[in-house]
């Protein structure tokens, strides 16, 4: 009976949804929001080979703000309902192989991390994807060690100093640029190479670290709560 | 072909739907949400696509001049980018409620849980 509901549910939902696979023919050409963007003049004023990134990074930038902040908000309520109790657990030990491969592994990710939140501009990626390799990362350092101390501390430093340099070269756009946000602080540079589009590279650099700390102190806190019940 | 995409992101928001409505264990269910997140942004990247389009991203075969004619939409990528970083955040909070509630009555069926329930 239960699951003639359920049936009905799901189909009632696949019926809602038809309309709009129905409708739905393809685009020929961009909105025009879109070709805005791509308009060479647009395009060399902003000076971001990633155009998904000048969007989020420039002309989108209130949002990653919010959705930082977002983040942050989460971070924070995970910190605040979690209360640490050392429970001393029997791990079993893990074998040489998986300790002797992390230790190889966990600098190079830490490395790829790095690049992707550089080359945001350039190539697909940016702060959060870097961010999440970064905090990759960190999962397979406290899996392979799971009583290396963790230095929380470390972590929410860079996070709060990232998150005020990215709210701060923000307020330098509106105070010295055209507005909120503005890249053009800095110079341009030649279009496509490492050091172009202005304050993009910096901006996303900070969102990556803000990230890949953020998502590491959430992992350390996970950690540090489990229990063998 | 431009179906591919958008029939694909509608069957996996179908399939999360359909574990979050049958499944008892709660961690199942935060599975079944973000899978139903995973179908949503399918749906999002499918509808901006532009028939026979590229990535935007400006290089050697994406020339500037060009650019309109060559790529596709570039705001619901980023807008995706924006709600994937969201769904990890309430994927996480879903996780923490899951271990209080587990603290509560050592049980993750979620049958077990009638408090509120009429």
């Amino acid at each position: 009976m239960k699951n003639i509901f359920i049936i009905i549910i799901i189909a009632a939902f696949g019926v809602m949804l038809y309309p709009l696979f129905e409708d739905f023919s393809g685009n020929d050409e961009l909105s025009e929001l879109a070709s805005f963007y791509a308009q060479k003049e647009n395009v060399e004023k902003v000076n971001s080979a990633n155009l998904v990134t000048a969007v989020v990074v420039t002309y989108r930038g209130l949002d990653t703000l919010g959705e930082v902040t977002i983040l942050f908000l989460a971070a924070a309520i995970i910190a605040f309902s979690l209360r640490k109790h050392s429970v001393e657990r029997d791990l079993r030990r893990n074998s040489e192989i998986f300790k002797t491969a992390s230790k190889v592994l966990i600098p190079i990710i830490m490395m790829v991390g790095v690049y992707i939140f550089m080359n945001g501009h350039l190539s697909p990626g940016g702060g959060f994807q870097g961010g999440a390799v970064l905090a990759s990362a960190v999962i397979l350092m406290l899996l392979a060690f799971p009583n290396i101390p963790f230095n929380s501390k470390l972590f929410a430093y860079t996070e709060s100093i990232s998150g005020l340099v990215f709210v701060g070269l923000a307020a330098i756009g509106a105070l010295i640029g055209s507005g909120y946000l503005d890249n053009a602080i800095l110079p341009l540079g030649t279009f496509g190479e490492l050091l172009s589009a202005g304050a993009i590279p910096v901006i996303y650099s900070f969102v990556g670290l803000k990230v890949g700390a953020e998502l590491s102190n959430i992992l350390n806190e996970f950690q540090s709560v489990q229990s063998d019940n | 072909m431009e179906y591919v995409a958008l029939t694909v992101g509608f069957i996996v928001i179908m399939a999360g739907l359909w574990a979050i409505m049958t499944r008892k264990n709660i961690i199942r269910i935060i599975i079944g949400f973000s899978i139903f997140d995973t179908g949503l942004h399918i749906v999002m990247v499918a509808l901006a696509y532009v028939k026979g389009r590229t990535a935007p991203i400006l290089d050697n075969t994406v020339a500037l001049d060009d650019a309109v004619n060559l790529i596709v939409d570039p705001v619901p990528q980023a807008l995706v980018l924006t709600a994937i970083v969201i769904g990890l955040g309430v994927t996480a909070l879903m996780l923490i409620f899951a271990m209080k509630l587990h603290r509560e009555k050592k049980t993750l069926d979620i049958r077990s849980f009638k408090d509120l329930k009429w």
